[in-house]
């Protein structure tokens, strides 16, 4: 199943590893930070509200 | 139909882009992952470059988004300067940090192409010195906007900075053809289909170019929403110690 790369091996599969590894550590940031920021402006309004 | 700058209002595009969002997100991983499987595992060797060549689908991909991510910021910083529209201001601000990581896989992925193909890892050649530089103005952008505290000054300052780096950003694009000299080739897609890369290689590439912009897109819109949620936040916060 996996294709032979040859003498290219390191530089292509380095290639495809870091650059998961960059993607998914920007849509986890990105993800997180959305759902703590949805959470803290929630509990915000929440308190004010609360406190006319 | 709606006008445009009804997605100006900040609850109207958090409600439109929470319905647009999941369609986005999936269609991008969809397009990755059959991009870059057909791409990785169903593509030959190139009769020059062997399997290296397999790294097309990441590096043009991503340095297209990078300068094309700097285009929209301009854009959108344009809108702001002009009509003063906060989504705007906030949605180029969303879409730095996704510049950024497209400009550094196109940096790292260059570098590991070139060592086997060109025998150096970098080379002070225009594009890529070019690329460089469009890194520095994305992590400029980014510190001027966490260093000014005032959001509308953040904004302008921002959008001005933005003005001065699409000069390099559209440098980084075009440099191979303003200069003949340095190591990168022009471009591998081309509306001349004489110029693209062969078709074997040219499909998968257009699926993972799609994945990418998709990607862009969806991270852009749910960062976007944080964005506005956080000057919300700052806002309420700060009229509340108002009293």
């Amino acid at each position: 199943m996996m294709p032979d790369l040859g003498k290219y091996a390191v530089e292509v599969l380095s290639s495809y590893g870091i650059t998961m590894a960059l993607l998914v550590v920007l849509v986890a940031a990105s993800l997180l930070r959305a759902r703590r920021m949805r959470h803290d402006l929630a509990a915000v309004e929440q308190r004010i509200r609360r406190n006319g | 139909m709606a006008s445009l700058w009804e997605y100006a209002n900040p609850r109207k595009f958090i409600a439109t882009s929470d319905l647009v969002l999941p369609w986005v997100g999936g269609l991008a991983l969809i397009c990755l992952v059959v991009g870059l499987v057909w791409g990785f595992f169903f593509t030959p060797e190139d009769y020059r470059q062997g399997a290296s060549v397999k790294i097309i689908y990441l590096h043009v991909p991503a340095a297209l988004m990078a300068i094309n991510g700097w285009l929209m910021m301009l854009v959108a910083s344009l809108i702001w300067l002009i009509r003063r529209h906060h989504v705007s201001a906030l949605a180029a601000r969303a879409a730095a940090p996704v510049g950024a990581v497209m400009t550094v896989i196109a940096l790292v992925t260059g570098a590991f192409w070139g060592q086997p193909i060109w025998g150096t890892w970098w080379v002070w050649d225009p594009r890529l010195t070019s690329f460089l530089i469009l890194l520095l103005f994305y992590l400029g952008y980014m510190a001027l906007w966490a260093a000014i505290e005032n959001d509308d000054t953040a904004a302008d300052l921002t959008s001005v900075l933005c003005l001065v780096g699409s000069v390099f950003a559209l440098l980084s694009r075009y440099a191979v053809l303003f200069w003949n000299q340095g190591l990168h080739q022009g471009a591998s897609l081309s509306l001349d289909k004489k110029e693209n890369v062969d078709n074997v290689f040219y499909l998968p590439l257009l699926v993972c170019i799609a994945g990418f912009v998709l990607l862009f897109l969806a991270l852009v819109l749910l960062r976007t929403q944080t964005e506005i949620r956080a000057r919300r936040m700052r806002a309420l916060l700060a009229r509340e110690r108002m009293g």
